[in-house]
């Protein structure tokens, strides 16, 4: 039988999403280092907007705190590195682990608040971990601190990449936390997609479309969001440790910034596609583009940005991708389930059945 | 002695944040619409003051005078060209414009007047205080509390006994019946955004007063009073009152502790209640 037309879109999209993969990975052997690390940026970028896509747009909780896992992955790792003298990337573990740990507090605290108001709970949250962050003198208290000389040189691998690609220890660095950014990347990615193609994934969309609906089937609304919430955090906090194991340097302003690493996102995703797999992707690159091509404005940039995300909010609402998609019915990754086929033999069925979609 | 003088000058604080927050407790109370750029509309009003009171050398006080309907202007046209579009299709949408909002209200006053701190400066009224028993309470803290309180009393008398208030009233609870009495939400809603700046105008200008300002700072006073919304209940005005009190009063010892411990000790006064009063102390409205 041959295929039919659609399935040979698919194919070929397969191949070109393996290509791309392939072409990813293979970078850091045909490209600068300057290129690495400006990719770098833009796929920490991607991370953090996925996280906070899978939270506002398919778990229905929009956090207004993602800092504080950022932060708390970046002050974590820093302690493990500068105190405990670990290996960076297990650093950058524990860093991830500490912003679980911190999540399940703040789950507890800011499940209490309803909508709009579980977003000044997660911004009140992220602001006490600034200040307490602020208040560790062994980390430099509020004026911060840097991690030792050449740290991210010594991580495990950086030399056998070195030996591998005849390249300096300072670009075999970039190489391997570009890798694990990548890596990441692609396992929130695969992840995401994994779980919203589950059972407990449908449940997710149907408490984010209607919770009382999704609750008289049997759905258990906290469970699922709180499982959501912390494994953001993880992703989070990992993402938090891999920046700021690149700069270098932290202070309580910088980890637990809400533009940068809130604000910025939350443009991301809705210029992107809220609630849409791909959309956080689309809008991560037209970020890093506008901010290349507009970086040097400084604050006009970031008024320009804003009034792109208004103006998303009032005539596209499901931003670049959602909209591209549903004018030309494309859908890659698609979330939607279909109805079950109805046999020749098998009774119409009495009630319709429901189908979930976003 | 000292403790009684931290309760006093907390208490004072406190009426500061009630009227950050009595605008928000307004808006909220009518339309549901948590405006996440409040904080910077209050420094946007306080920059409006500065510039009013330097171009034309008039002392901060007449300057707001006339700031007042400039900003009432202001959340008018917000509500009818912004807000209004987006307040029917869930949370999401209104959150996410305000803050795009704050975003470039910060920007634009940063752009026009530099990250340099300014104050409102209003002359001698500023050093001024009056001793009552053991402890001196400053003129302009004194009069910030007794704003707070009468605005809140004003804003109660237009709630419970104008046409204006039983409209708002009305509105707040179903906004589609009340189009069969003629009263257009909408319209109803741009009104209160506009009253809710003319609230801010108000905060604003004693914030200027008690503090040097500049464009960062509106995230933080949002903070602030949306702790004092939630702490007293939500759409209770009175409630804010004590909210905002309670804030001020948790600053306030944080900071006789440790100046460093002065926000924390607010953030946590608020979580400690959330968790024993997750409806805060007085709540009126359900969300």
């Amino acid at each position: 039988m041959l295929p039919s037309p659609k399935s040979v879109g698919r194919f070929t999209l397969c191949l070109a999403a393996i290509a791309m993969g392939l072409a990813l990975v293979a970078a850091p052997f045909f490209t600068s280092r300057a290129i690495i690390q400006d990719m770098f940026g833009l796929l920490t970028l991607l991370i953090l907007a996925m996280n906070w896509n899978m939270l506002a747009g398919f778990a229905g909780l929009v956090s207004v705190g993602q800092q504080a896992f950022v932060g708390v992955g970046a002050y974590v790792m820093f302690a493990a590195i500068i105190l405990f003298d670990l290996d960076p990337l297990l650093a950058i573990g524990i860093g991830g682990l500490g912003a679980m740990a911190l999540s399940v507090p703040m789950a507890f605290f800011a499940f209490r608040l309803n909508g709009a108001y579980f977003a000044i709970g997660t911004w009140v949250v992220a602001d006490i971990a600034r200040l307490v962050a602020g208040q560790i003198k062994a980390l430099g208290g509020g004026t911060g601190t840097s991690l030792p000389k050449g740290t991210s040189k010594e991580m495990i691998g950086v030399d056998h990449i070195q030996a591998l690609m005849k390249i300096s220890g300072a670009a075999a660095a970039d190489a391997l936390v570009y890798w694990l950014a990548l890596a990441l990347a692609a396992c929130t990615l695969f992840a995401s997609y994994l779980f919203l193609r589950s059972r407990m994934g449908l449940g997710l969309q149907a408490i984010r479309d209607n919770s009382a609906a999704a609750r008289s089937v049997g759905v258990d609304p906290l469970r699922l969001q709180l499982a959501v919430f912390v494994l953001c955090a993880l992703g989070t906090g990992i993402c938090g440790g891999l920046m700021f194991l690149q700069i270098t340097r932290i202070t309580p302003d910088a980890a637990f910034s809400v533009i940068d690493w809130t604000a910025f996102v939350i443009f991301i995703v809705v210029i992107g596609g809220l609630g849409t797999l791909p959309g956080p992707i689309v809008g991560a690159v037209i970020f890093y583009a506008l901010q290349r091509a507009f970086a040097d404005y400084g604050t006009v940039y970031l008024i320009l940005l804003g009034a792109v995300g208004i103006g998303t909010m009032l005539f596209a609402r499901k931003g670049v991708w959602g909209t591209l998609a549903s004018r030309f019915g494309i859908d890659i990754l698609p979330l939607r389930h279909r109805a079950p086929k109805r046999t020749a033999a098998s009774p119409r069925p009495r009630a319709t059945s429901v189908t979930a979609s976003h | 002695m000292i403790w009684l003088d931290t309760i006093m000058q907390g208490i004072l604080l406190g009426g500061l944040y009630a009227l950050f927050a009595a605008g928000l407790s307004l808006v909220f109370g009518i339309m549901r619409l948590v405006n996440l750029a409040h904080g910077d509309l209050i420094v946007l009003a306080a920059y409006l003051v500065l510039v009013i009171a330097t171009a034309l050398g008039f002392n901060p006080f007449a300057a707001a005078l006339i700031a007042l309907p400039i900003m009432f202007a202001i959340g008018w046209l917000l509500q009818s060209l912004l807000f209004n579009r987006v307040l029917d299709d869930g949370i999401l949408p209104p959150l996410l414009v305000t803050f795009g909002l704050s975003v470039v209200i910060q920007n634009g006053l940063l752009e026009s007047f530099s990250a340099d701190s300014r104050k409102l400066s209003a002359g001698t009224i500023e050093a001024s205080s009056v001793s009552v028993g053991p402890v001196s309470l400053g003129i302009t803290p004194l009069m910030t509390l007794g704003s707070a309180v009468i605005i809140i009393w004003l804003l109660n008398q237009l709630f419970y006994r104008t046409a204006l208030g039983r409209a708002f009233r009305a509105t707040s609870d179903d906004a589609v019946t009340v189009q069969l009495m003629g009263i257009r939400p909408k319209k109803i809603f741009a009104i209160a955004t506009g009253i809710a700046m003319v609230v801010a105008t108000i905060a604003a200008l004693y914030l200027g007063i008690r503090a040097n300002f500049d464009p960062s700072i509106g995230p933080a006073r949002l903070l602030y009073a949306f702790e004092a919304v939630i702490i007293g209940g939500l759409g209770s005005l009175w409630g804010t009152l004590i909210g905002g009190i309670v804030i001020g009063l948790a600053q306030s010892f944080g900071a006789a502790v440790n100046p460093e411990w002065q926000i924390l000790a607010g953030h946590i006064a608020f979580a400690v209640i959330l968790i024993f009063r997750p409806r805060g102390l007085f709540p009126r409205a359900t969300d």
